[in-house]
């Protein structure tokens, strides 16, 4: 500690990615013994400056104090030798090996034989299962990670980073699939913690936890440090002016799509695998947006892919306009005129070295085939033109690479490719992850305009603004199962997050 | 009632089927394994002999550590092709300075004997070497293993091929070892083969690293979540030279093995164990996708090679028909293998 009392400094750290300014001159000072809120929206640059601390990336200019002494962190292990550990958002964990291999995992305790160095397996159960009972877990050590669920995964994730005895810990959205008792578990962990003289940078969303669990806040927003503030001296309504920028009244576009007759019905729809959604009924109308809320690992991907013929179904009917309709590949759900757009944009969405031109036409190739199994370029070209005006696509020209769009534009490109289906059914998994304010309110006004036009759409959103927001009525999930439906008018967060967590144990 | 006692015995009987299928997929190498031995065996039953058994494990003995150095790359979702190369480079390397005063034609004409460990020891140490700069080539230039192994093979050949034609041996094949030399190949220590002897202790050597040290549990590490691995404090790009540099190892002992048990070597010796390594490791249960794999699983798959070829030619079978067979069993066993990780969708 230095004699302003901060443990830790990050004093005007910028960094640039390619085309975008990620973190532009942001500062943050943590006192020790503290926990220290980091807010912002996605893509706010909040990530990438724990990256930074972190040593994942490194930044263009800047400097991070620690204890009053310039330090270089250029990688994980570096950050890790200075006492700064973090609990990853993305969870990094390895699935095929025991929790206790990753909890040691860079560090395992080692015996000796003579001239050779063995992994000390005895001594490594015996603190893992240590570890966990001091902190009231109920882990197996020797269990394979893929056979635990995620909140006992974050869990595990949490007992990795107490056990470095670090002096910084930073906690990336931690409590992003806890239920309320595990949330409680974890805040009386991190308080314990912070009376021991541990710094905490808190990540996220959730502005009530925030308000509870931290004793400073930093906002960000696009790359940019806002500011900081003690947290008894904050509001919700505060935090949330500061980290959008301007009042909340026009989030969300008006809406005045009227839900008509039952388009889609599904009637207990069940996985084959145990711990995916089972028993799932629910119906669509035509002008509809529904929307799916519960937390991560409440099979809300599997239970799209599922009507969208990505995965497999033990039992269950889906029905569209009263008929009943087998869909064992999205090609069946393409001719039934369901569209869906995955959540991992990057991952199963775009195309990035090809062409906005292509990422545009690409599910609709057929329509383009001559006489000749040649493709019309014309009409492509035509095509893809007509869907960069229609959804103000930010683009310099149609052959443009798709890695070069920002993220909402990508977004809309992926839109502009399942309306040339032509779908009635639209699948929206996550439609505005990690896209920014201005690009989020054009995507929920092309929602909005679909659902107008008599498309019914489901909508996966983790936002709950979003989803009350945008939803006429919202479907909420917890574990594999329907937990409940409600409006989208009249209903609130609490309502949704009970629902959310109804299934679970403890 | 009717109804409730009619779905009770569809969930019993879906059940069994479920658990005999479960069983299957759990096992399907080994019982790849058990019904290609009754197969042979109802076909010749002299096929169930001790000899035949010995016969087809000294066969293996190289094949299984060649295996298990390959293992270590494809674990960490990597691919070494320069297996075979490595192996022929060994062979003709020990073999050349192994020749006894006798032999006419001596690739060192006027070398006087060397101590038995010493040109072993410089075989196995090039291999290490070309190993290192496998590992180097992939973790510090950041070139897919496929690649950089490829290159070393072709690099390899060359250096090889020019070697064997140094004057005056001027490419033709090295033969005359010494007696010292084909023991480790052909000789018995209380009546087990040398070579198997040997295996089994790379074999031992090789389980201990992959489970018991911190080196070992790093590869598996690496290949299950590379980030995870590095944002641990990993040394990732240590830990990958190291174990090219131990397959590389292995890869050069086993080429020693192969010229002492055949008596000969030559630059094209070698060709093709990378592909047949490859294929025991992913029968044997090892994901191409990294993280997973098992020295008991490729073990198995290297003896049901070793079952195949030994097997068949016994029973007459044409080499040819002997390569369809391989094939039919690569693509079934890692069908049903890979249905063990595909649970999530």
């Amino acid at each position: 500690m230095n004699e302003n009392g901060f443990v830790l400094e990050m004093n005007n750290i910028s960094k640039e990615f390619p085309g975008v300014k990620a973190l532009d001159d942001v500062t943050i000072k943590l006192r020790a013994g503290s926990v220290h809120a980091l807010m912002g929206e996605n893509g706010a640059g909040k990530s990438t400056l724990m990256k930074c601390l972190f040593g994942i990336y490194i930044e263009d200019s800047g400097e991070i104090i620690l204890d009053g002494r310039k330090v270089v962190i250029d990688s994980s292990k570096s950050a890790l030798d200075l006492g700064i550990a973090m609990i990853h958002q993305e969870l990094l964990s390895i699935p095929y090996r025991s929790v206790m291999e990753n909890i040691w995992l860079g560090r395992f305790p080692l015996i000796n034989f003579g001239p050779l160095k063995f992994v000390n397996h005895k001594k490594m159960y015996k603190d893992t299962e240590k570890l966990f009972k001091d902190l009231n877990m109920d882990i197996d050590p020797n269990m394979r990670v893929e056979k635990l669920s995620v909140s006992k995964v974050q869990s595990m994730e949490i007992a990795k980073a107490t056990s470095m005895n670090a002096k910084v810990i930073i906690m990336d959205e931690p409590t992003s699939s806890l239920t309320e008792n595990e949330v409680d578990h974890l805040f009386k962990i991190i308080r314990d913690m912070r009376d021991q003289g541990v710094a905490i940078i808190y990540i996220s969303h959730k502005i009530e936890e925030i308000l509870q669990i931290s004793d400073d806040v930093t906002i960000m927003r696009d790359g940019k440090g806002v500011g900081t503030w003690p947290a008894s001296e904050l509001t919700t309504d505060m935090i949330i002016s500061k980290m959008v920028g301007r009042d909340l009244l026009n989030r969300f576009p008006e809406r005045n799509n009227v839900p008509a007759d039952v388009v889609l019905k599904v009637e207990g729809l069940t996985s084959p695998f145990p711990k995916c959604f089972k028993n799932v009924s629910f119906d669509l109308r035509k002008g509809e947006i529904l929307g799916v809320g519960g937390l991560v690992g409440a099979q809300r991907t599997e239970l799209v892919e599922a009507i969208f013929g990505l995965r497999t179904i033990e039992s269950g009917k889906i029905l569209i306009e009263g008929k009943e309709v087998k869909i064992k590949s999205p090609i069946d759900a393409k001719k039934l005129k369901i569209a869906l757009l995955t959540e991992e944009r990057r991952a199963s969405g775009i195309f990035p070295l090809l062409s906005v031109l292509e990422n545009t036409v690409i599910a609709n190739i057929v329509r383009y085939i001559t006489r000749l199994f040649l493709l019309d370029d014309k009409k492509r070209k035509e095509d893809a033109t007509k869907s960069i005006d229609m959804l103000r696509i930010k683009t310099p020209s149609f052959r443009t690479l798709m890695k070069d769009l920002s993220g909402g534009n990508q977004q809309k490109v992926l839109f502009a490719r399942w309306l040339l289906t032509e779908p009635e059914i639209l699948l929206l998994d996550e439609p505005t992850r990690g896209i920014d304010v201005g690009a989020k309110f054009e995507i929920y006004t092309i929602i909005a305009k679909l659902a107008m036009e008599g498309k019914s759409i489901i909508m996966i959103s983790s936002e709950m603004p979003e989803l009350i927001g945008m939803s006429d009525r919202i479907m909420v999930m917890c574990e594999g199962r329907l937990s409940g439906i409600v409006n989208g008018n009249g209903t609130n967060q609490e309502e949704i997050m009970q629902l959310a967590t109804k299934f679970m144990a403890q | 009632m009717n109804d409730l006692k009619t779905n009770d015995l569809k969930v019993v009987r879906g059940n069994s089927t479920k658990k005999i299928l479960n069983f299957v997929t759990q096992n399907a190498i080994f019982i790849c394994l058990a019904v290609l031995i009754l197969f042979i065996i109802a076909w010749d039953p002299r096929f169930l002999s001790f000899t035949v058994l010995r016969d087809i494990l000294v066969q293996v003995s190289t094949r299984s550590i060649i295996a298990l150095g390959a293992a270590f790359v494809l674990i960490t979702a990597g691919c070494d092709l320069s297996a075979g190369r490595m192996v022929g480079f060994a062979a003709v390397l020990s073999g050349s300075m192994l020749q006894t005063q006798e032999y006419t034609r001596r690739f060192f004409p006027n070398m006087q004997d060397l101590p038995l460990w010493l040109p072993i020891l410089i075989a196995i140490a090039v291999a290490l070497l070309f190993g290192l700069l496998n590992g180097f080539v992939v973790s510090k230039l950041s070139v897919p293993p496929f690649i950089a192994t490829l290159a070393t093979t072709t690099i390899i050949y060359g250096i090889n091929s020019l070697y064997v034609n140094l004057p005056p041996n001027e490419s033709q094949p090295i033969a005359g070892f010494r007696s010292d030399f084909t023991f480790l190949g052909s000789g018995y220590v209380f009546g087990i083969p040398v070579i198997i002897l040997i295996a089994i202790a790379v074999l031992i050597i090789t389980w201990v690293i992959l489970n018991k040290t911190r080196f070992g549990k790093n590869v598996y590490a690496i290949g299950g979540n590379i980030n995870a691995a590095k944002v641990s404090g990993i040394n990732v790009d240590r830990t990958l030279m190291k174990l090219y540099a131990y397959a590389g190892a292995l890869y050069g002992l086993a080429g020693v093995l192969e010229a002492a048990r055949t008596g000969g070597s030559n630059n094209n010796y070698g060709v093709g164990y990378e592909l047949d390594a490859i294929a025991a490791c992913v029968v044997g249960g090892v994901s191409l996708m990294g993280g997973i794999g098992t020295v008991s699983g490729i073990i198995a798959g290297v003896l049901i090679f070793g079952v195949i070829n030994y097997g068949l030619t016994f029973v007459g079978m044409s080499p040819y028909w002997q390569q369809i067979i391989k094939g039919i069993i690569i693509v079934v066993a890692v069908s049903f293998d890979i249905r063990k990780y595909l649970t999530k969708k």
